[in-house]
């Protein structure tokens, strides 16, 4: 089955005429994605990626010409809330947001928006998923998969690339590999993606990727101790290094008044029982040693 | 971005919040010429503030009560000028002094949890908000704000109540706590903190003493996202107490920190620039910046970013890891190679590349003799080794 995006996924590119844009829906439809439109105002009508793809000026033509079911956007950060919410607006029940640099006022009221629509927001500032051998949406690079039962969610980009590519070399394959997005605010949260894992019947074990800022990966922990006790989990932690009172990088990548710091993120996913690895080199051992065959 | 208390106090009154009256000065004279207007307009004291970024300055002297000319003038002399966690005061707050009847605590945070503006109220004020919770975190109360309706009337005067307050100073404090968050909303801040809030004793015009709610310090951090869309914040921003390489950094787009090691690392994306640091250490050594040069950067912004590190006279080796994802491997090896051709320090660099292009850029680099590693793991312990090898020839 996998999470999130697979077979089914019929997917609609926001902004898919821009330079970003339509980089990636190049890459997403050669990995096997099917991308049944794209959108960007004004140029409806359009045809993109060779032909092979119809562009729409709004979301809603997009949907009722396509039966288009996710979205992506990689528009620039000041229209992508905008984006977001007419995608949720016109029933869209999976949006993932790339774009980086949305105010965070913004995603809070779009956060909400899309609550209320009873849609479900991946990101903003998100590397996207890709199901090996089905689907990925976003720009997580296709050639780092490997096919296989374990899901990895994860804050960071590269970070999960090295991460993926370690289990792939090691013969261990993924069902989904997630990035939910470096931002404070965000619209699905480490907790939320084990839900979803916990409920797929071809994800047997989870890596859990995180980084220092607020609470999200305790809160995380605390759920699969009581829901995932006998699935096998490992977890790697980002920025033992990491002075307080510094944003690194990511927006929402910040020690501050002594909370958010990657001990008390090791300390509580170990007491949940994951095994945490020191470098994300460890990770496969540690997935073998926790029982993934 | 953090900006100054006098500028955090300038945002809170264009919001309609009561602000005592303050001037910013730069000298001892200018210090001594505003206290003497404040003192002879019938203040009995006036306040010296150092206004510094950092936390902690009224332990460390930075903030001074005077109650007369003379007065004023040493404490402007001893605080101007001192440095205050590593960084030297070069302006005060001046204004009249509040006589204190009791302090509060009220702050407007993002919260990351709830997803929501979460306000919050301690009777504990003056102190830090993070000791209070650590102490008797049922100290603090609390109310979830809802992106679209705001701080509800209700919910504004439970925090009044809760503090114990009574009569017109609820309506008052109603007033206060909806400001701040009106505050946050129109400013997009990430966190407006006002501590203390207090309620202060004071002469009206007619000589009667009467007492009210006054927002006697203020703390806002901007979120840098949304500075695009307000260039007249973006002017708040303190170039004293940049680091130069902060500013430099931010024209080539980089994101980079300074730190104290000796190994400069140069990472694409930031967890895994964090985890780079991580692997410099745990391999011995420590990392000397946090620094992502971002997806797809090119040629040109990864010689930028050498041109950064290097500028650090600590650096003794430097660490390259790079997963091409956006990013392009030979577009980075190139951009190493014209940095290393025009590099006025030679210092060992230890370079890893894998993902999109790296056959090319292993090619690149392998003709430019670059000593290059294989994992993450591996190069980490290559550039610990080579900083130490290198010793104290730097």
């Amino acid at each position: 089955m996998s999470i999130l995006v697979g077979r089914e996924t019929r997917l609609v590119v926001q902004g898919i005429t821009g330079r970003e844009g339509e980089f990636h829906a190049r890459q997403m439809q050669e990995y096997g994605t099917n991308i049944v439109a794209g959108t960007t105002p004004g140029k409806g009508g359009q045809r993109a990626l060779d032909g092979t793809v119809p562009v729409f000026d709004t979301m809603a033509e997009a949907v009722r010409e396509t039966g288009a079911n996710t979205s992506v956007v990689y528009v620039p950060a000041a229209a992508a809330p905008d984006s977001i919410l007419e995608a949720a607006g016109e029933g869209i029940r999976t949006i993932f947001c790339i774009t980086e640099g949305i105010p965070a006022l913004d995603m809070l009221r779009v956060v909400e928006m899309v609550r209320e629509a009873g849609a479900r927001l991946i990101g903003p500032n998100c590397p996207g998923a890709t199901s090996p051998g089905r689907a990925k949406v976003g720009i997580i690079p296709g050639s780092i998969h490997r096919e296989g039962r374990v899901g990895v969610v994860s804050r960071s980009g590269t970070l999960t690339y090295e991460a993926v590519q370690a289990m792939t070399d090691a013969g261990i394959g993924q069902s989904t590999c997630i990035g939910i997005g470096g931002d404070a605010i965000i619209g699905t949260t480490h907790t939320d993606v084990l839900m979803l894992f916990a409920d797929d019947p071809e994800t047997d074990a989870i890596v859990l990727i995180g980084e220092i800022g607020g609470s999200a990966e305790e809160e995380a922990a605390a759920w699969a101790a009581e829901h995932m006790a006998s699935m096998p989990k490992v977890a790697f932690i980002a920025g033992r290094t990491a002075p307080e009172g510094k944003r690194m990088g990511h927006a929402g990548a910040i020690i501050s008044g002594g909370s958010g710091t990657a001990a008390a993120k090791v300390a509580a996913l170990q007491a949940a029982g994951f095994l945490v690895a020191d470098t994300p080199t460890q990770i496969p051992a540690l997935l073998r040693s926790a029982g993934v065959r | 971005m953090k900006i100054q208390e006098a500028d955090a106090k300038q945002l809170l009154r264009a919001q309609g919040l009561p602000v005592p009256p303050g001037m910013v000065v730069r000298s001892v004279s200018e210090a001594t010429t505003a206290a003497a207007g404040y003192l002879a307009d019938g203040a009995v004291a006036v306040v010296l503030k150092a206004q510094v970024l950092v936390g902690g300055r009224g332990k460390a002297g930075g903030v001074k009560l005077a109650r007369t000319r003379d007065e004023a003038e040493a404490a402007a002399e001893a605080i101007l000028g001192m440095s205050i966690k590593g960084i030297v005061v070069r302006k005060l707050l001046i204004g009249p002094a509040a006589e204190i009847v009791k302090e509060f605590y009220l702050g407007a945070i993002l919260d990351r949890g709830s997803r929501r503006i979460v306000v919050m109220a301690s009777a504990e004020g003056g102190m830090e908000i993070e000791e209070v919770a650590k102490r008797d975190p049922s100290a603090i109360l609390r109310e979830s704000v809802h992106p679209h309706l705001g701080l509800a009337d209700w919910q504004a005067r439970k925090l009044a109540f809760g503090l114990g307050l009574a009569g017109p100073r609820v309506k008052a404090f109603v007033a206060i706590a909806q400001g701040l968050v009106r505050t946050m909303l129109a400013d997009d801040a990430d966190l407006v903190e006002v501590n203390p809030l207090a309620i202060v004793r004071e002469r009206d015009a007619e000589g009667n003493v009467v007492e009210r709610l006054l927002c006697l310090d203020a703390k806002i951090v901007l979120d840098d996202s949304a500075l695009p869309r307000h260039p007249d914040l973006e002017g708040l921003r303190d170039l004293d107490e940049e680091d130069p390489v902060d500013v430099e950094a931010r024209k080539h787009d980089l994101s980079f920190i300074r730190l104290d090691g000796t190994i400069g690392c140069m990472v694409n994306g930031a967890g895994l620039a964090m985890t780079t640091m991580d692997l410099v250490k745990r391999a011995g050594g420590e990392p000397a910046n946090f620094l992502d040069i971002g997806g797809g950067a090119r040629a040109e912004k990864v010689a930028w970013a050498m041109r950064l590190i290097l500028d650090d006279p600590k650096v003794r080796a430097i660490l390259v890891n790079i997963f091409g994802g956006i990013t392009r491997g030979d577009e980075v090896a190139k951009g190493l190679i014209e940095a290393r051709a025009q590099q006025e320090r030679h210092v060992p660099m230890v370079v890893r590349i894998v993902g999109t292009n790296a056959d090319e850029a292993q090619r690149l680099l392998r003709e430019a003799r670059f000593q290059t590693a294989a994992t993450l793991d591996e190069a980490a312990e290559m550039a610990v080794a080579a900083s130490q090898a290198v010793g104290g020839a730097a």
